[in-house]
């Protein structure tokens, strides 16, 4: 089975290429030119350039579009870690002009009002690589299948609350552990279930994880809830509103950094965790409508 | 020869699978105790920014130089080759120094600009060396005493001085294990390279004196500032 970083098509091993240069890394959301250098000072591997992070996309309501392109320019100026930043889902003219402006991975996210009810953008078109959210396997595989370079699990965004990113996790390394105890026949119809493309989930029996990078988002909001999805599979995390809501933001990205690094070592826990501050405060998933469960976007 | 890969960020991962395809002893290194272990040094590529927060609050930075003082065999790649140069650019700081060289951050602009390439001009044996980049830095300067080993577009981007190594590709992302066994032979030569040279001409970590690459060194620390 192909290896897609060391021996896919050109255009997507420089795109896997830089989702490989992520790991073991913290993405984090800014709004502003000072919160992207404070991200960049705390460490994090790149920055997602916001107009609003999802916590206040979520209190504000209305439609969230792509961010003031000026917001977008203007951090991509003042930081020299990557820039990444948000499409609506089949939004391919935002898409395009996000690749325009030169940023360094763009996210189809759910985390914005969905441009179109039934495809997602075709990510094989694009020079820039696309990072896409899923909550199981057959989400994921659909989005690879699209050309993007790397996944997330969506968790819930803005709500501060780590069990749906856990949950994510879980559903999508549970099911890949399940494909690889599958015999060859039973493959196909595995695939039909799926709703995947065949040739994506023979790769995935065959070597038990995703063809690209696959991160963890949605919820994150201090570092032990870092270090647990790395600890649950994740190979990067995705910090929204978690960081620049929290009462000493510095302080928290800073200790994020470093539990995602060290992830399996409890004394580095204990020592970053202390003092941090009030934590963002967090939504408990059964107050939240169906309607405003933002990971429910998505085909 | 234990071969460690420091992993605290970045694609620590593609350079110990490439370790283990050639049989090597290898293992990731975030502690000093793990540091201390190793016989020889891979740092990765990843975000050079985010490498040196962690080094710092890790208190990596002073045992990484203490062994490195001791002229231990070193290889870095892109974030790695960075944190291994003398003088950063882009924005300026101090390196680790292992190699007399200067890098440009992000010098081939954002990630639209990444590239697969074949490189132009190899050391012996390495011909036709396949060279990818992602958002690259390139060396500005090179020392003297610094042998380019790989150039792709009139650039060096390979690079050796002593038992350091530097590139600004990711020889860890290919099929390719050429690069990983010249680091194994340049680390397990001991005082003395001489002997590999002899031994391996398809693996030769570095070019004789009378060689292209020697000269290309020359012209590429002329050119320098």
């Amino acid at each position: 089975m192909k290896d897609w970083l060391r021996e896919g098509p050109v255009d997507l091993r420089t795109k896997i290429g830089l989702a490989e240069m992520l790991k073991g890394g913290v993405i984090m959301d800014v709004t502003t030119v000072d919160q992207a250098k404070i991200a960049e000072d705390a460490g994090a591997v790149a920055v997602m350039a916001l107009e609003r992070v999802p916590a206040d996309i979520r209190k504000e309501g209305g439609v969230a579009r792509m961010a003031d392109l000026r917001i977008v320019r203007s951090i991509q100026e003042s930081v020299s870690i990557p820039v990444m930043a948000k499409c609506r889902i089949g939004h391919f003219v935002e898409a395009e002009v996000l690749q325009a402006l030169g940023v360094d991975f763009v996210d189809e996210s759910e985390v914005l009002t969905p441009a179109d009810d039934q495809y997602h953008v075709d990510k094989h078109a694009f020079r820039v690589p696309f990072v896409c959210g899923c909550r199981n396997l057959g989400e994921a595989l659909r989005r690879v299948g699209e050309g993007a370079a790397m996944m997330r699990t969506k968790g819930e965004a803005g709500s501060g609350n780590i069990v749906e990113a856990v949950r994510h996790l879980r559903t999508l390394t549970s099911e890949m552990r399940r494909l690889t105890t599958l015999r060859d026949e039973e493959l196909m119809t595995t695939a039909k279930d799926l709703g995947a493309p065949y040739e994506l989930v023979k790769d995935v029996a065959k070597r038990g994880k995703l063809p690209v990078p696959n991160f963890a988002a949605g919820g994150i909001a201090t570092p032990a809830d870092a270090a647990l999805c790395m600890r649950l599979g994740a190979e990067t995390v995705f910090v929204g509103s978690g960081i620049f809501k929290s009462e000493n933001p510095a302080r928290l990205a800073a200790a994020i950094v470093k539990a995602t690094a060290r992830f399996e070592d409890p004394d580095i826990l204990v020592e970053v965790s202390m003092d941090l501050g009030r934590a963002m405060a967090g939504l408990e998933m059964s107050k939240l409508a169906p309607s405003e469960r933002l990971q429910e976007r998505g085909w | 020869m234990h071969i460690g890969v420091l992993a605290l960020q970045g694609d620590f991962h593609a350079h110990l699978t490439q370790l283990r395809h050639l049989g090597a002893s290898c293992g990731e290194v975030r502690s000093r105790v793990q540091l201390a272990r190793a016989d020889a040094l891979i740092i990765p590529g990843g975000e050079s920014t985010t490498l040196w927060r962690l080094l710092e609050v890790l208190e990596l930075e002073q045992p990484l130089r203490a062994w490195l003082a001791e002229g231990k065999p070193v290889f870095g790649t892109c974030a790695g080759a960075i944190l291994l140069a003398r003088e950063i650019l882009g924005p300026d700081r101090a390196g680790l120094g292992a190699l007399d060289i200067d890098v440009r951050r992000n010098a081939y602009g954002r990630q639209i600009d990444s590239f697969l390439a074949p490189a132009e001009r190899t050391a012996p044996g390495f011909e036709g060396l396949e060279c990818l980049f992602i958002r690259a830095p390139v060396f500005e300067r090179i020392g003297p005493q610094v042998e380019v080993l790989a150039e792709v577009g009139g650039r060096p981007v390979w690079v050796r001085e002593g038992r350091a190594m530097a590139a600004t590709f990711h020889p860890e992302l290919t099929h390719d294990l050429r690069v990983h066994r010249a680091f194994l032979e340049l680390a397990s030569a001991g005082g003395s390279c001489r002997s590999t040279a002899e031994t391996s001409s398809r693996a030769t970590p570095y070019a004789s004196s009378s060689s292209p690459a020697t000269a290309l060194a020359r012209s590429a620390s002329a050119g320098g500032r």
